[in-house]
């Protein structure tokens, strides 16, 4: 997608529709499962999709006439983040943004993200894995790794007797008013 | 208003944390100067209002059951699961979270999920989704916990239990919880805390084992129900083989949230109680938490949201870790790892591959008798009472035990359960000895309970047999032990059948008069 200030907006209203072929080896995808939403539009589709198709495995799914549309893009508000949820989020996610710097390039990129808001999304189910229609594969309940403990031992910088050493417990980040951060300075 | 009060905080003390499932009911109590502030059942509507307007509490607990399944390798990897093992011995490059590593879901925890499901009468859900939990702890090292927090495999189940209740405990009643939901997540590994030189030993052993999270509704209202659940939940589990539920070895973990409120307001705010390790501190725990509640609200004092553990060896919550806050755990869908797809006969598609398909219902037919069933089977077959029936289920091996006895003694079952429930359950818990340590065999007790019914023996001779702790084995027959004249009755001839004279020995006929 192009960056957003003055651009157009355009958005595929045929939603997702590259396949590739199913990857050999030792994945966790199985195979493509059958009865899959998939197959039902390749079916639903128009003729001209339909010859174009060819042998699914090998060409793949891209529809040869997609429909562009034209969305009107409104110009989106410019995101302002508080001190209080970055405080939260230092918090939570441990990141540290050290200067402001860092929270803009935060603005920049959840303004990046809210053009996702521009698109119509009526009817259609979100999406959480781009290969949701293939098959969770399902290992054998066999024993087949461990005993590895001087290897994994290996990563740390202090061990004691087999064991991984670490802190007493979990030492939160003090309170805002205690650090010594740039957040204090806009207050 | 300053009279109520004081009256108030007289009354308080005389609540004790046992009493709470009892207090409610029988004419006796309501007898007592003023109702106590109780934290009484469902019945809220019954429970008195109180001469002096003392209104009457209702507690609310809810369960959230982590059990670990019993399976050979973890939910996400290959390793082994085990309980005592050398530290770090049982990790796999997965379960040490190093880069590169991907989950592979374990078929057979999908299957326990689903059994315990079914058992429950839980809907499963032929989609169910993974999301990840984020929070830092030195026992996750991924930083995050894979669980099914949007679409768990199954919902909207229940567990029906009973327990004793009534003055003497003798009136046995059914209530059921709602199963909210059953869910499949990864356990995290085990820390030991070092205070001396202030450091946490951490041993991943146990870090992705597979878990179900069996979640409640908060049906429930003292300690006693909910252990009475919990027990149930275990016997089911135990009897699927799904999990072995052992608390003692921490396959079996109970959080209870506890609220108190007023019946007909809103809900109090609730704690959540954790580090319970067995059934019997689980209903103190709750019980004393209640109370707790109770005490700081009425004197005038609010309850936080706060996580509190069980301290086993002081009978009381203390404050657990210091949360900044509500926990914000920031889920997401785990993208490595697409939705788990379950089949009926119905939906199973044709040429598929058996190892990559779970079948709900092939699954169903293969649930074997759940505790209840077996309950009501005992009762049909022996003729014995439903709450016998309890407590030769509760009892690990006592349901074989009776059988066996049954079967080879000449007794009326009615009679066995008498001898198997008063004299030897008795006799073992005196002596701290589970049924599989039993020195007295089933074969022993049936050749005892033989000669008893012929009149060969009294029972009070019976009786003295049995309370010897080092009596031996029930290898050789009682009737070796009856070398001492005075134990034999005095019987006729006639009443004894010719096969038992004889098994008496030729030495012992001559003390017959």
């Amino acid at each position: 997608m192009r960056k957003s200030g003055g651009g157009r907006m355009w958005s595929l209203r045929f939603g997702r529709s590259i396949r590739g072929a199913p990857s050999g080896g030792a994945s966790h995808w199985g195979g493509l499962s059958p009865g899959s939403r998939f197959t039902q539009a390749a079916a639903g589709g128009s003729d001209g999709r339909q010859e174009a198709a060819g042998d699914p495995r090998r060409r793949g799914r891209v529809y040869q006439n997609p429909t562009w549309q034209h969305v009107e893009q409104r110009p989106l508000p410019e995101k302002k983040v508080t001190v209080e949820v970055l405080d939260h989020l230092e918090r939570l996610a441990l990141v540290d943004f050290r200067n402001w710097e860092g929270v803009q390039r935060l603005e920049k990129a959840i303004q990046f993200a809210d053009q996702l808001h521009a698109v119509n999304t009526e009817g259609v189910e979100p999406m959480d894995s781009v290969l949701e229609d293939r098959c969770l594969y399902l290992r054998e309940d066999n024993i087949t790794e461990g005993n590895c403990t001087e290897e994994l031992l290996r990563n740390a910088r202090e061990t004691v007797e087999e064991y991984f050493i670490a802190p007493p417990g979990n030492i939160p980040l003090p309170k805002l008013e205690e650090r010594d951060t740039f957040l204090q300075v806009s207050e | 208003m300053a009279a109520s009060i004081l009256r108030r905080s007289l009354l308080i003390p005389r609540c004790r944390a046992g009493d709470v499932a009892a207090l409610h009911s029988g004419p006796s109590r309501r007898r007592a100067q003023a109702p106590e502030p109780i934290a009484s059942g469902r019945r809220a509507g019954n429970c008195p209002a109180g001469e002096r307007g003392v209104a009457p509490w209702v507690a609310v607990v809810g369960l959230e059951i982590h059990a670990q399944i019993s399976s050979n390798s973890k939910l996400f990897s290959g390793s082994q699961v085990q309980f005592a093992a050398p530290p770090n011995s049982l990790v796999s490059f997965f379960d040490a979270s190093l880069p590169g590593t991907l989950p592979a879901l374990n078929r057979r925890c999908v299957e326990a999920a689903v059994m315990t499901g079914l058992a429950l009468n839980c809907s499963i859900n032929k989609k169910s989704l993974f999301d990840r939990k984020h929070y830092f702890y030195a026992d996750l090292p991924a930083g995050y916990q894979i669980t099914q927090q949007r679409l768990p495999v199954a919902v909207n189940g229940s567990l029906s239990y009973s327990l004793c209740v009534g003055g003497k405990k003798n009136q046995m009643v059914t209530r059921t919880v709602r199963i909210k939901q059953i869910q499949l997540e990864q356990d995290s590994g085990k820390s030991l805390h070092d205070d001396i030189r202030s450091q946490t030993l951490i041993d991943l052993n146990r870090a992705g084992v597979g878990l179900m999270e069996v979640v409640m509704e908060p049906d429930m209202s003292s300690g006693e129900e909910a252990a009475a659940a919990v027990r149930e939940l275990q016997l089911i589990l135990q009897t699927l083989g799904s999990s072995q539920a052992i608390m003692a070895e921490g396959q079996l973990r109970v959080d209870a949230n506890v609220s108190v409120h007023h019946p007909g307001e809103a809900y109090g705010v609730r704690t959540e109680v954790k580090n319970i390790n067995s059934a019997r501190f689980l209903a103190r725990a709750i019980d004393y938490e209640i109370q707790r509640q109770i005490k700081e609200l009425e004197n005038g004092g609010t309850v936080m949201n706060e996580t509190r553990a069980f301290d086993y060896k002081l009978g009381c919550t203390i404050p657990m870790r210091d949360k900044e806050g509500k926990q914000d755990y920031r889920f997401m869908p785990e993208p490595n790892l697409p939705p788990l797809i379950l089949y009926d006969t119905k939906s199973l598609p044709a040429n598929t591959n058996h190892q990559q398909v779970v079948n709900i219902d092939w699954i169903r037919e293969r649930l074997p008798d759940l505790p209840s069933v077996r309950r009501v089977k005992l009762v049909e077959q022996y003729g014995i009472l439903p709450e016998h029936s309890f407590t030769l289920l509760n009892e690990d091996g006592l349901m074989e035990f009776f059988e066996n006895v049954v079967r080879q003694t000449q007794m009326n079952p009615k009679k066995v359960i008498g001898w198997i429930l008063n004299d030897m359950l008795g006799y073992l818990k005196q002596y701290n000895l589970k049924v599989k340590e039993s020195p007295v065999s089933s074969l022993f007790l049936a050749d005892l309970l033989n000669l008893l019914e012929r009149g060969t023996i009294s029972s009070s001779a019976a009786n003295q047999l049995q309370v010897v702790p080092s009596a031996p084995s029930g290898s050789c027959p009682p009737v070796l032990l009856l070398l001492e004249p005075s134990l034999l009755l005095p019987t006729k001839p006639r009443n004894m059948p010719a096969a038992s004279r004889s098994s008496v020995g030729p030495g012992q006929a001559g003390s017959l008069r």
